[in-house]
């Protein structure tokens, strides 16, 4: 396939689907599935099967991938021709079919679709989503009808890989997996790097609690994140990528190999992409289930089928990566950004954003809020407008306490700094991160020690054991906490904590202990009242901690082994 | 060979381009503590002692896996760098059962040699007190995981000078156990030759020979060089 | 006579063990051999097998030419892979943070007591694995688990516990025709 052909089955595809009449996109992700989705799917195949003859091929169901507020599940567009576009929440089987049929008779439906202005979707600017919700993600005709691989084939073709490096780089893109490193620097760091061969490797390790942003990326639009990489790959000049999903995803995984294989039947990816001479092939790499295998290091000997530990940096991946050579390593989401740079230009996507953080940012909104669900706003929104005016505040009159970012390498941003930008900056400058995107919002039933002992123990569990600060400082931070919320901790105890949490950020070997004291730390910063009120007056504010322990110095044995000591002396 | 110059604690000095950090430091006659790294095998950055400032890099280092460089200004010791070695001493020592005592190894162990150099008087942290065993299955040695550090001295010298890799840990973080072959005894493990590197480089009481009662223990770890510089000088080719 | 079925049996499970085999066969085929794939050979070799035992650890060290030693840390490194065998249901609880906030702690609770056993272990009556996960990506169902592979959003302890015991056990010879 060349360009010409690919753009003549876009347009063939585009025609198609404007003759229909009547389109209707079932959100089909995991949150809706568990919603009653299939059911959905079923009622409707079944109604589609009574229509008649004339009618039938005018209608299309087309089963997509997430569409954004997972609460409302499951949802249902409706497309007709010449008229808005519909949502509706909460589809039954019923529903879906009297929805259906009222369109059919064009009239309206007794149902109430979501208004037009919805918040929700109205302060969103997608980029890296566009497709999300408006293709079957296992049909790459689909795609290609939405422009998938227009960039590819433009950019393999007009630009050279320089040109590529300094188109990212002039867009300010950043790594989206949390570091925040600016990707065209990678890039252009890989393409100079002289070595026989050179990988690219997309993370989609999606470890953080509380984010699934690469999941669904990955399981709604895969194509757009191979030709992310198919990009990188010729602006760096590597033949051979590697794509690793976790192993928690077993549905992004299929997608992917399904996406790959389909790619390459076309000629989109594998030998002479689009008739160039550019080949590239993509394989599949599945996880097995550790956190750490989200740093980059780690996640390379984790390709290379070893115990997946990190080793120390420099030399960093761009230098040495997978089997000693230069590898270019980002994340899905940053991958899933590449293809409407190249198609926009890199002055369009700058535009959005805030100085120093360009373009947007998925994140996974949940908690207690009421519409949780999949987003992405421009860099510098407020925190306040997320939670509130996408989110629709807290349910049962809650009262915003905090909003967790950056998962067990984050923070918990509290209810004064609400007006924040949410950039790589400004949440740095808060002691928390920007991180993958899980932003969990808490309110006043959560407690924050609590939280900071959820993080610790998620740290613990998932240490590789490789460096002494991290195997053993984070079990010990852990017991320090425990004994925060277990009512037998003294005031020396949170020096004690303090110091290990600084030991442990500064010495650690990898991102992981590195980052793991930040919930602490931070939880500290803004809530010192809640640890003090835990240790000292043996309370917990939010009601959450049992604190049925006792300081073992003040245990009734030993006082009277002081009043002993004292009465010899 | 080329030579490279350096700044280290304030003094200009020379090193072989190519020479780790840590060799370069400890050729000026300055002790850096160390328990992961031995001369001969692979590096590793686990043990994180040998920590220490390079101007222009936001976090210490390990001297171990970094390479010497041209320019480069070092500061081996100072109050914050001592104060963290000291405290990563005190969690190795809270994490197993480090009870010097009645350990085979004693006034013979790098990390009781280490915690005495560094003046390491207490510990601040809670002793985990893990359940583990001894192994002696083996006719020849036991190894106790009481005493272990995971410093993988073991697991590379197996693999690295021997080549039968009988050793390697399983599971991961707090968890982690040096294991032989399957997770089987070490007595049965059929990659293992008893040629007993792995005991000889073991830095604690970890590792021992079979009959040794307390103190007794003692390790030697020059064979390691004179049989590498052997065969990979081609020094004993007849 | 009474002998007959036994023997049966026995050789219809040796004939089992044996097609599994080939299906390990084939995936290291698939791979070349290549030492890089152990991770894949693990994954194909605990669909097929149900967990990793010793025989098959030392089989995949064998044929992939990796030390014994290599292959059981590797295998133990990740928390997917599992060296016993699982219960008739495998329930999965999230414990991520959104589910952790909303009270996916006092599910594991629950279960640990009715089904007298700790998360990551299997009940003595082999009747049910408990797994606490971190985080399956489904936050906005949370609290979530998912039981035998089905994903149960919005969970309270007792629809938990409910739903363990409703669902009928799977025995092994599904596992087998569907392996």
């Amino acid at each position: 396939m060349n360009t010409v052909d690919l753009q003549h089955v876009a347009e063939e595809e585009q025609q198609r689907q404007q003759q229909l009449n009547l389109r209707l996109f079932l959100c089909y992700s995991t949150p809706c599935l568990s919603a009653g989705a299939e059911r959905v799917k079923n009622a409707l195949d079944g109604l589609c099967d009574e229509l008649d003859e004339e009618q039938r091929p005018t209608l299309e169901i087309v089963a997509t991938g997430c569409m954004g507020p997972c609460s409302r599940g499951p949802l249902l567009r409706l497309a007709r021709c010449d008229e808005p576009e519909e949502i509706y929440e909460k589809v039954t089987p019923e529903m879906a079919c009297n929805i259906v049929r009222a369109a059919l008779a064009a009239q309206s439906a007794a149902a109430e679709p979501l208004p037009s202005d919805f918040p929700f979707f109205a302060c969103q600017t997608l980029i890296a989503l566009e497709n999300n919700g408006r293709i079957d993600p296992e049909q790459i005709i689909h795609s290609i009808a939405r422009g998938a691989y227009s960039s590819l084939g433009h950019v393999l073709h007009e630009m050279t890989p320089e040109q590529v490096c300094n188109e990212i780089t002039r867009s300010g893109l950043r790594g989206r997996g949390g570091g925040g490193y600016p990707t065209g620097v990678k890039w252009e760091l890989v393409r100079k790097a002289q070595a026989e061969r050179k990988y690219v490797v997309a993370n989609g390790d999606e470890g953080d609690p509380g984010a699934y942003m690469d999941r669904t990326i990955m399981e709604s639009d895969p194509h757009r994140v191979l030709e992310g990489m198919a990009i990188a790959g010729y602006a760096c000049g590597a033949e051979q990528g590697y794509i690793y999903v976790r192993g928690e995803y077993p549905l992004a995984a299929a997608r992917l190999a399904k996406a790959i294989k389909d790619a390459e039947r076309r000629g989109l990816l594998g030998s002479r992409v689009l008739d160039s001479s550019f080949n590239f092939r993509i394989d599949l790499r599945v996880g097995a289930g550790a956190f750490v295998c989200g740093e980059e290091t780690a996640l390379m000997t984790s390709i290379m089928g070893r115990r997946g530990q990190p080793v120390p940096r420099p030399p960093y991946p761009a230098q040495r990566g997978l089997w000693g050579f230069p590898t270019l390593i980002n994340n899905v989401e940053t991958f899933a950004s590449v293809a409407p740079i190249m198609r926009e230009g890199a002055e369009w996507f700058a535009g959005f954003g805030t100085e120093k953080s360009k373009g947007t940012k998925v994140f996974a909104l949940c908690g207690e809020v009421v519409n949780s669900g999949l987003i992405e706003v421009q860099m510098g929104t407020s925190l306040r407008d997320i939670v509130f005016a996408i989110g629709g505040g807290l349910p049962d009159g809650g009262t915003f306490k905090a909003a967790q970012t950056g998962g067990p390498s984050g923070g918990c941003i509290p209810a004064d700094h609400l007006d924040t930008p949410v950039d790589y900056e400004s949440l740095q400058a808060l002691g928390s991160i920007m991180g993958s995107g899980g932003l969990i919002v808490m309110n006043e039933t959560s407690c924050m020690p609590d939280v900071a002992k959820f993080f610790m123990e998620f740290c613990m569990d998932e240490s590789c054991g490789k460096c002494v600060p991290c195997r053993v400082g984070t079990i010990e931070m852990l017991e320090l906490l425990t004994r925060i919320t277990d009512g037998s901790a003294m005031d020396e105890d949170l020096q004690t904590l303090e110091d290990l949490c600084h030991l442990v950020q500064e010495t650690s070997l990898c991102g992981l202990g590195m980052t793991a004291p930040n919930p602490v730390l931070n939880t500290l910063h803004y809530f010192r009242d809640e640890y003090l009120a835990h240790i000292r007056d043996n309370r917990c504010p939010a009601g959450v901690c049992r604190l049925d322990q006792v300081p073992l110095l003040k245990l009734p044995e030993h006082a009277e082994q002081l009043t002993i000591f004292k009465e010899e002396h | 060979m080329s030579v490279i110059t350096l700044t280290i604690n304030g003094e200009l000095v020379s090193a072989r381009s190519g020479q780790s950090l840590l060799e370069a430091i400890r050729d000026q006659g300055i002790s850096l503590p160390t328990l992961c790294y031995l001369d001969g095998l692979s590096t590793r950055g686990g043990c994180r002692l040998c920590l220490v400032e390079i101007s222009g890099q936001a976090r210490l280092q390990p001297a171990c896996t970094t390479t010497a460089g041209e320019g480069m200004v070092v500061v081996t010791h100072n109050d914050k760098i001592n104060r963290y070695r000291k405290m990563i001493l005190e969690l190795t020592f809270a994490e197993r059962n480090h009870t010097c005592a009645v350990c085979v190894s004693n006034e013979h162990c790098e990390l009781q040699t280490l915690a005495a150099e560094l003046g390491m008087d207490h510990v601040r942290y809670d002793y985990l007190n893990p359940q583990l065993g001894i192994d002696i299955s083996h006719e020849k040695y036991g190894v106790d995981h009481n005493r272990c550090i995971l410093c993988l001295r073991c697991v590379r010298v197996c693999d690295e000078v021997e080549g039968a890799h009988t050793w390697d840990v399983r599971h991961r973080g707090i968890a982690s156990r040096v294991i032989t072959d399957l997770n089987r005894p070490w007595g049965e493990s059929e990659s293992c030759t008893e040629c007993g590197k792995c005991v000889e480089v073991c830095p604690t009481g970890a590792l021992f020979d079979k009959g040794m009662s307390v103190g007794e223990m003692k390790k030697k770890t020059n064979f390691l060089r004179r049989i590498l510089d052997g065969r990979e000088k081609n020094q004993w080719n007849r | 006579m009474t002998k007959m079925p036994s023997n049966e049996s026995a050789t219809n499970e040796k004939s089992s063990h044996e097609l599994k085999l080939q299906l390990l066969d084939k995936a290291l085929k698939k791979c070349q051999y290549q030492q890089d794939a152990l991770i894949e050979v693990l994954h194909t070799a605990q669909e097929t097998f149900g967990h990793l035992d010793e025989e098959i650890l030392d089989y995949v060290s064998i044929q992939l030419k990796l030390p014994p030693s290599w292959v059981y840390g590797v295998a133990t490194f990740y928390n997917f892979f599992t060296l016993e065998p699982q219960g008739d249901h495998v329930c999965v609880v999230c414990m991520g943070t959104a589910c952790y906030v909303k009270g996916a702690g006092d599910i594991i609770a629950r279960i640990e007591q009715e089904f007298d056993l700790k998360a990551g272990t299997t009940a003595a009556d082999n009747s049910l694995t408990l797994v606490s996960a971190r985080c399956l990506g489904n936050c906005s169902l949370a609290p979530m688990l998912t039981l035998d592979g089905a994903v149960l959003g919005k969970q309270t302890p007792d629809s938990t516990v409910a739903a363990i015991r409703e669902t009928p056990a799977t025995t092994s010879v599904v596992s087998e025709e569907t392996s």
